[in-house]
């Protein structure tokens, strides 16, 4: 079945849409619900009401958050179904075995504790309302790990073995799926990401407070709180931020080298800090990539090798291939062509060929031996297998400018939001925040920022890894269903309408609670 | 209205509609069409193979 680009690029943009608005919601879960633990926490060693009031009115905006956002990755799942089954088929239970034990084991957890610690007051004891409240809060971010588990072997497809009988990958090593560096480092920056806009949210309403001068004590308190919180994600963001870096330099060097706008590698290659991208660059023309460029020399080579002279290939070189390389596993290789990938590609889809062609032939021996050469040239070039369905390079180059400015504005705020937490924490320090008015405007200000932040961040991941939903192994194009792209633009409107519905509502819902504040709400 | 009851509110607005309607009328998996898994698997291999 031919599969055309408008119905692969519209299951795209409403995979998009709903990823987008479900990270909307999803982070603020993450990072509060850590906070309100901690808050508690603090309530059940002292005792003092204070701390109470404190952490109830946070587990409100929680509670707000939660069932606006809860339920929207189904929808998610949905798509895979329907839009992409090809792709669904062919990921096996590779993706099903994570997203099982994530609505299993995770979402429950997360589900069941959330309704004791948000009705549970007084009902239950301060040691188990303080139990219940942790396990929502780990059970959230346990989530999150098996659904990047999923995501994170998409990007870095290991331990799994195809079987071209039933054309589905099969698990080999659960570990090394659950444990691979991309998971690790996928899990362990969204997570922090999530941290950070909790830090910021409860920074931010808590300087409305004071900007309003009502609920003081409860403001600086969580303010306090929330700028140490806020610190330690924003550290944590730059180590895994660099580990990322690490992973995707030896997993998706394209990728790499689209966050970057480089076409040409060097050994000893600098990092671009800003530039803008000259539109006339191609991967086969000798224009210069920017038309203005700040960059720092060597910078790259060092954060993704450790070695400041080393080589990072840019898009032309990969496209072109010949250079030295190292593997996942860290082993020294020369990097193949496209053309070479596109080749090996064919072959392993022409060995699946023959697979689908003899395997039901009545002649036994002429069956097995078919099969068995079949099978041997398909394992020999099935690291490739999604190259056989690419024509040019420009196939297999991700959108630069999409790539490039998106990471440059998840680091320049990462960048505001290091400054932001220290003036922060230094205005804290001397007991000046509250009358620092600039501040206040720039911690409300924050809000949408780190929001943006949080989604370039995805951005950079997502589009950076086209065309591959599998990488190396599925292009978008192979993977889509046969579908009508009527059907699919139906239900992205439908989608569009609902969250941005569910959005309204959370926002009215939050704002209505923060007007009222911790002395506001008729806690029962 | 109470705050909780308006979220249990939401929440059951929402799940109806992405379980009776979403699901029901617009996402059906293509391959539920195919009652065995040998029959998926031609059908995805099919479409693995065949397109250009």
């Amino acid at each position: 079945m031919l599969l055309t680009s408008s119905l692969a690029d519209a299951s795209r943009l409403q995979f998009a849409l709903t990823a987008m608005y479900h990270w909307l919601f999803v982070p603020l879960t993450l990072g509060l619900g850590i906070l309100i633990a901690i808050f508690e926490t603090k309530y059940y060693r002292c005792g003092d009401e204070s701390w109470k009031k404190l952490t109830r009115f946070w587990s409100r905006i929680f509670a707000i958050n939660f069932a606006c956002g809860v339920a929207t990755g189904i929808i998610l799942e949905f798509e895979f179904g329907t839009n992409w089954s090809n792709y669904s088929w062919f990921v096996g239970d590779i993706f099903g075995a994570p997203l099982a034990i994530e609505g299993i084991f995770a979402f429950f957890l997360e589900s069941t504790f959330f309704a004791v610690m948000y009705f549970g007051w007084d009902k239950v004891s301060k040691g188990f309302h303080l139990l219940s409240t942790w396990l929502t809060a780990i059970g959230a971010n346990l989530s999150a790990y098996w659904i990047l588990t999923a995501n994170g072997w998409m990007q870095n497809p290991v331990g799994v073995e195809f079987n071209p009988l039933t054309a589905r990958n099969e698990m080999v090593d659960f570990w090394s799926i659950v444990f691979s560096p991309t998971t690790l480092s996928k899990f362990s920056h969204s997570v922090m990401s999530g941290f950070l806009v909790a830090a910021i949210v409860v920074i931010a309403i808590s300087c409305w407070y004071l900007k309003k001068q009502r609920n003081r004590e409860f403001s600086l308190r969580s303010i306090k709180y929330a700028t140490v919180f806020g610190l330690f994600a924003i550290f944590m963001l730059m180590v895994t931020g660099h580990t990322s870096a690490v992973t995707v330099t030896r997993t998706q060097p394209m990728k790499l080298a689209a966050m970057e706008g480089l076409y040409r590698g060097e050994n000893g290659t600098p990092f671009v800090g800003f530039a803008v991208l000259n539109p006339k660059k191609t991967y086969d023309n000798d224009e210069n990539p920017y038309l203005f460029n700040i960059s720092f020399p060597k910078v790259l080579s060092f954060i993704a090798n450790g070695d400041f002279n080393s080589f990072v290939p840019g898009i032309s070189d990969i496209i072109e291939g010949g250079y030295k390389y190292k593997d996942a596993n860290g082993e020294e290789k020369t990097a193949l062509s496209f053309q070479e990938k596109v080749d090996r590609g064919n072959m392993a889809r022409r060995a699946l060929s023959l697979y689908a062609q003899y395997k039901d032939d009545p002649d036994t021996a002429k069956r097995n031996q078919i099969l068995s050469q079949a099978k041997v040239y398909l394992d020999e070039n099935f690291e490739y297998f999604g190259y056989g369905y690419l024509k040019n390079p420009e196939d297999s180059i991700p959108n630069v400018p999409v790539t490039f400015y998106s990471f440059r504005i998840m680091v320049m705020l990462g960048g505001y939001f290091i400054l932001f937490l220290i003036v922060c924490w230094w205005l804290m320090k001397k007991k000046i925040l509250e009358k620092k008015k600039w501040f206040i405007f720039f911690a409300i200000l924050s809000v949408p920022l780190v929001y943006i932040c949080a989604e370039a961040g995805w951005v950079v991941a997502e589009v950076g890894r086209q065309p591959w939903t599998i990488q190396d192994l599925l292009p978008i194009g192979a993977s889509v269903s046969g579908v009508s792209s009527s059907n699919v633009w139906t239900t992205f409107i439908i989608f569009a309408v609902l969250f941005t519905t569910l959005l309204i509502a959370e926002l009215k819902i939050a704002f209505n609670q923060i007007k009222k504040g911790p002395d506001g709400i008729k806690w029962n | 209205m109470e705050v909780g009851k308006t979220l249990w509110l939401i929440i059951l607005i929402k799940l109806a509609i992405i379980f009776l309607i979403l699901r029901v009328f617009f996402f059906r998996p293509e391959l539920s069409r195919y009652d065995t898994d040998a029959e998926k698997a031609e059908h995805v291999i099919e479409n693995l193979t065949k397109q250009p």
